[in-house]
């Protein structure tokens, strides 16, 4: 059973006078068929663990583990670490023009699969995922995230979670910006990947909206740079009565 | 991509609408002629020459670069009906696409001494194209070449450059009343080649032409493709891809002259830069006269910067002096291939060179679509395989 395993991580960005903590010691195991969110105000490291954990240049790790199975996450190049299962759907993914989605997304799964898959079967897959998430099949077609409205760029992202079937889900912020259909959508698409049983996911988000669709199994609260507090679902609802102010003036705000 | 200008390029573009201040033709230094003692020798600020190396164009545009017996060997192959002559430069044929527009030019056709003209006859379809080679053979040479495409016919021409040279050419396409030509012009040459050439187009009543102009090799290529119209309904597609590595210097000088009504142009351009003093530049000037009512047209170019280092200059300008046209527009961008677009690939675990591949691979994909030559196409995407890996390297 697929493990990712974190253990006090530290996490640093470069700022303008010098390099600024932003995780201060995270520790965390998501198995597989786990649900995990991680909740907590702006600013707090939630977007910061999801891009680490992804392996983006701009944050270096300053201390700590990441293992998935045992392997070092961290020593992976960002590609590594996708093939090898990670997968970060993305806040604000970006436009990559002359680049179609169709071309990308089999691109993309044959670089995680190892081999191109069939073409008569994957034509198949990728028009059911499509109708599943209610895309237009023209959507093919176009330009990856190119004049994509936010509903359309959060669908795609989901919409590759189905088709690459990684062993740890990273979901960021997906529900920033989705109304309510698409956020069912969306939810729905999540829900699909989660009863597999075959992912784990990080769930990370600001608000308890998307929990009334997608059900963790542990909550976590997120302030400072670490995690705070862990629960279970009863977590999520103290927070939508209470807010995140006694964690913020707990530990300060990071930002 | 178009808010996101690299550090050292210009996309200062500009629209003019009604009585030109300052026209088109009125920028350069000196007006069009054949002979070259009409134009100055330019040193560099001149409107037409401001982009330009001029110490990298080894003499060709000040009178001391002389023609050398090795200098390119030209060889045409054309399908049956086509002729294929080597004339004197007293041939009535020549010059009748327009004079030279700058001194290289006007050199050019000063110091030829034998011009090629391929003619097909007219209301004759070709099947295959008619591939004509220059191959530099270390020299320096003027070359002139007349296309003669006659009335209803349709043709392909391949314009393929290859090896070392320095040369400065004028290359004159002349279409008939309801002609399809459609040329495509390579620019592969090794990378010491220098090459100035003139590539005008005179367009026939209801003619079609289609340019494609792909440049990838030399040291310094600077081109002026123009399309100029005979009479009404005629309709001209002007596309280009470059390919700019380090050190570099490859310009495209467009211009497309509306002074016919109800005639249309189409241009699209598009370059990928990388490496150290790559610098790509596009000029692209439309000029819809008072005369020429009902036009449509539209000019784009799009670049694409690969690396740090590399700068590109795009001006297009657009000039109207009549209200009574179809559509005008113009549109110009340079983009960065950005870390966050590799961070996304890679995220999805496509390798970083592969990520490169398919951005540069996508962004050319309608151009080369354009072409509609398998094998020239299979060329271009091997070259732009090869560049790629060289800058990975």
């Amino acid at each position: 059973m697929a493990t990712l395993e974190i253990h006090d991580l530290h996490v640093s960005v470069e700022a303008e006078n010098g390099p600024r903590e932003i995780l201060r010691g995270v520790d965390l195991t998501v198995k597989q068929g786990e649900t995990h969110a991680i909740m907590g105000p702006n600013g707090s490291g939630k977007s910061t663990l999801a891009y680490s954990l992804a392996g983006h240049p701009k944050y270096t790790i300053t201390g700590g583990t990441v293992t998935l199975d045992g392997e070092n996450v961290l020593e992976m190049s960002v590609d590594e670490r996708a093939r090898a299962g990670v997968f970060l759907a993305m806040q604000y993914p970006v436009e990559v023009p002359g680049v179609s989605v169709s071309n990308f997304l089999r691109t993309s799964a044959t670089a995680v699969r190892g081999e191109a898959p069939k073409l008569r079967t994957w034509v198949k897959e990728v028009k059911g995922a499509m109708e599943r998430l209610q895309m237009d099949p023209a959507f093919a077609e176009r330009n990856v995230n190119e004049g994509f409205s936010g509903g359309e760029k959060k669908r795609h992202e989901i919409l590759q979670l189905e088709l690459l079937k990684p062993k740890i889900a990273i979901l960021d912020e997906t529900d920033s910006g989705l109304d309510v259909d698409a956020l069912r959508i969306v939810s729905e698409g999540v829900n699909r990947v989660r009863e597999t049983g075959e992912v784990g996911t990080l769930l990370i988000t600001h608000y308890t909206r998307i929990l009334r669709y997608i059900k963790p199994d542990f909550v976590h609260v997120f302030a400072n740079g670490r995690i705070a507090e862990s629960g279970g679902a009863e977590l999520a609802d103290k927070l939508e009565e209470e807010g995140y102010e006694a964690y913020v003036t707990k530990g300060g705000v990071t930002a | 991509m178009a808010d996101n200008t690299p550090a050292g390029s210009t996309t200062d573009g500009a629209i003019q609408v009604g009585g030109p201040k300052q026209p088109i033709d009125a920028r350069v230094s000196a007006p069009a002629s054949y002979d070259v003692a009409d134009f100055p020798v330019p040193h560099g600020r001149e409107e037409e020459w401001r982009f330009t190396p001029l110490e990298r164009l080894r003499g060709l545009h000040d009178g001391t670069a002389v023609a050398t017996g090795a200098g390119v060997k030209v060889e045409v192959e054309a399908p049956e009906g086509v002729t294929v002559e080597t004339v004197g430069r007293d041939d009535a044929r020549l010059g009748k696409a327009g004079k030279p527009v700058d001194r290289v030019a006007a050199q050019a056709y000063s110091s030829f001494e034998k011009a090629s003209v391929v003619s097909i006859p007219k209301e004759t379809q070709l099947t295959e194209p008619v591939r004509i080679s220059v191959h530099g053979e270390g020299g320096v040479a003027f070359g002139h070449q007349v296309v003669e495409v006659g009335a209803f016919s349709e043709a392909v021409v391949v314009l393929d450059h290859t090896g070392d040279a320095t040369l400065a050419a004028n290359v004159e396409y002349l279409l008939g009343d309801g002609a399809k030509l459609t040329v495509v012009s390579v620019q592969d040459w090794d990378a010491s080649a220098v090459h100035a050439a003139q590539h005008t187009a005179l367009v026939g009543r209801d003619a079609s032409f289609k340019s494609v102009i792909v440049t990838f090799g030399g040291d310094l290529v600077r081109l002026h493709p123009r399309v100029v119209y005979g009479a009404p309904g005629g309709e001209a597609e002007l596309y280009g891809l470059y390919f700019t590595d380090r050190g570099q210097h490859q310009e495209h000088r467009l211009f497309v002259d509306h002074d016919t009504p109800h005639c249309r142009s189409n241009v699209a351009y598009k370059g990928a830069l990388q490496g150290k003093d790559a610098h790509a530049v596009w000029i692209g000037d439309v000029l819809i006269r008072a005369e020429a009512e009902g036009t449509d047209t539209y000019e784009l170019n799009r670049n694409l910067v690969l690396t740090d280092g590399a700068r590109v200059d795009s001006v297009p300008n657009l000039e109207i002096e009549t209200g009574e046209i179809v559509g005008a527009g113009h549109a110009s961008a340079t983009g960065r291939f950005e870390d966050e677009q590799l961070f996304y690939l890679m995220a999805r675990g496509i390798p970083a060179d592969e990520a490169r591949r398919l951005v540069v691979r996508g962004f050319f994909a309608e151009l080369v679509q354009q072409i509609g030559l398998p094998d020239v196409e299979e060329r271009l995407l091997a070259k732009i395989e090869a560049e790629l890996g060289a800058s990975v390297a």
